[in-house]
Parts: structure tokens; C-alpha cells; sequence
């Protein structure tokens, strides 16, 4: 992808850093953790994706089949991506992770399970994965969304990502973790 | 059946170029593959007309190769009604590192665009 990307001036957070602790508005004791790499998270996620409604697809993914779904899965948990999970008890219900493109860029994408939406869940999300980033040192971050996806565009506006491309079917969203050097 | 395949010397392209030959071999479609005009490729015009006799080698089918200049979508939307083609065959879009697909402009312009079938290939 092309590294002449926009981004805001001015640096968004701090944001809390996993792992975290609440109660969501349905009543759920949810945890936020880090992906560790361990296999149990693999299946855990496995299991989420294929549960997964193809109508919060977003330009095309998650992949439908599992097979794809291990394949997708297997490159963005890799060692140079960042990944953090929502826990209800042993269930994943949540995922967010950021995927680096280039020197320094990161693109950020996540994913809530339909049974656990709207419930506050993607907020500590993705406020934790930003929180993690900025901790290992990442920069800026960018996405894109699907510009009739609204609860998106608010979620990303709230926690600081500034519109920074509406020449395509998608949204370009950014925002800056730190300054430059 | 009369298809138009336009490619540009992205990946996406290549890609389209050989599943679009091998689908055009086995339903014995008439084929012209137009060369439009690419932002984000070092491959050239020539380079790319190679491609397409190396892809038609192996096959029974004669192709019709087209330089096509100025807007790739317009133009290719343009041929495509005014020369009685069935259907326009495009890559299917590129991929971030996240794995989301998006479209290109040509691609989004045909889309909304023609009046004939639009294939994208994936």
C-alpha cells in the first residue's frame, strides 16, 4: 500500500493497556488480554469467526470457511502483528488486531461476535489495542470502513481517528500514537 | 459469448488474465484483452501484451490484444456497449495486509457504470 498516507497532527491517548477488567452493559465479566500465542487462543478464535454473521463481513472478512478462516488467521496472528482478545470466561468474543504495512504504518481492523455487540465491548477493544501499539512503540495506525457503517465511523471517531480518505467505496481512517522522531 | 477483459499489470490482473484464458478455452468465449492505462504497476504495455501470447499459448484460442488509451473505466465501459460484448472481466480488487479487498476506481466505475455483465475475478 502507498506510504504517502495523511495523518492527524496531533497524538490520540493514552489509552488503557490490557490486560483489562470490566462488566459489560449485558452483565458480563469481560477480560482484555494480549494474544500469547498459544494454540487454545487459536481455536478460541477458530471458533469465533466461524460463528461469525457473514452481514458484519467487511470487505471480505472474515473469510467464510474455516480453512480460510486458519489461513487469514495464521497471518494476521504472526509475530509482528499486534493481537488483543475479549474473554467471556473461555469464549472469545472479541478481536482486534493491527497488521504492520511497510516501516512504521500499521492497519487496524475489528470484530465483535453479534451476541456480544453493543454492549461496550468494542470500545475497551480497541482503546486496548491502541494502548498496547503505543506501548511497543507503533506510530500510526490506519483502517478502512465501509462508509454506511455507522456505529464504525462513530467508534473510530470517539477514540480519535480522523477521516483521512473518501475517494472510494471505504473510508480511509488514521491517527497518530506518537510523534515522528 | 464476447468478453472484454481489461487488464493493467497489477497482480489482480495477472491473475484475471490466466482464469479468464482458461475459462475462455474450456467455453470457447471470444475473447479481446484491452491494455488500459495503470497507476501503481512497473510493468509496461509491451511487457504485458507478452503476458497475454505466453497465457493463449497453450490454447486453441486466437485473441484480440488492444491498446486502450485515456480513462480505463469509461473506455472500457465504452468498448464493451458499442461493440456488442456480453461481458467485462476485471481483477477483483486489491488486498490490504489485513486481507480486506478493496476496489479501484476502473473497477468501481465499470461497476456502477455498464450496461453489460461485469465479471470480477477473485
Amino acid at each position: 500500500m502507498k506510504s504517502d498516507r495523511r495523518y492527524p497532527d496531533s497524538v490520540s491517548g493514552p489509552f488503557e493497556v490490557p490486560p483489562i477488567e470490566f462488566v459489560d452493559r449485558e452483565d458480563r465479566e469481560i477480560e482484555i488480554r494480549p494474544y500469547a500465542g498459544s494454540e487454545a487462543e487459536q481455536e478460541a478464535l477458530v471458533e469465533m469467526y466461524s460463528a461469525f454473521d457473514p452481514s458484519d463481513r467487511a470487505q471480505g472478512i472474515p473469510p467464510g470457511q474455516e480453512s480460510r478462516i486458519r489461513t487469514w488467521l495464521e497471518s494476521i496472528l504472526s509475530e509482528d502483528c499486534l493481537n488483543v482478545i475479549a474473554w467471556d470466561d473461555g469464549t472469545a468474543a472479541g478481536h482486534s488486531t493491527l497488521v504492520p504495512d511497510g516501516e512504521e504504518d500499521y492497519e487496524l481492523a475489528i470484530f465483535v461476535l453479534q451476541d456480544f455487540q453493543e454492549a461496550g465491548i468494542g470500545t475497551h477493544l480497541i482503546e486496548s489495542l491502541l494502548g498496547h501499539g503505543a506501548e511497543h512503540g507503533i506510530k500510526k495506525v490506519w483502517l478502512t470502513v465501509e462508509r454506511w457503517n455507522h456505529p464504525a465511523v462513530s467508534l473510530y471517531k470517539k477514540v480519535g481517528f480522523e477521516t483521512t480518505g473518501a475517494e472510494s467505496f471505504e473510508l480511509e481512517m488514521a491517527i497518530r500514537l506518537h510523534e515522528d522522531d | 459469448m464476447k468478453v472484454l477483459l481489461g487488464i493493467g499489470g497489477t497482480d489482480g490482473s495477472v491473475d484475471a488474465l490466466d482464469r479468464t484464458v482458461a475459462r475462455a478455452a474450456e467455453a470457447g468465449d471470444e475473447l479481446t484483452v484491452a491494455i488500459v492505462e495503470s497507476e501503481g504497476t512497473d510493468v509496461g504495455r509491451e511487457e504485458l501484451a507478452e503476458r497475454v501470447e505466453s497465457a493463449v499459448a497453450d490454447t486453441d484460442l486466437s485473441v484480440e490484444v488492444r491498446h486502450v488509451e485515456g480513462e480505463p473505466g469509461s473506455r472500457l465501459v465504452e468498448i464493451a456497449e458499442t461493440e456488442g460484448f456480453d461481458e467485462i472481466v476485471l481483477g477483483g480488487g486489491t488486498t490490504s495486509p489485513m486481507g480486506k479487498i478493496s476496489l479501484n476506481q476502473i473497477a468501481e466505475f465499470v461497476l456502477l457504470n455498464s450496461h453489460v455483465t461485469v465479471t470480477l475475478v477473485r
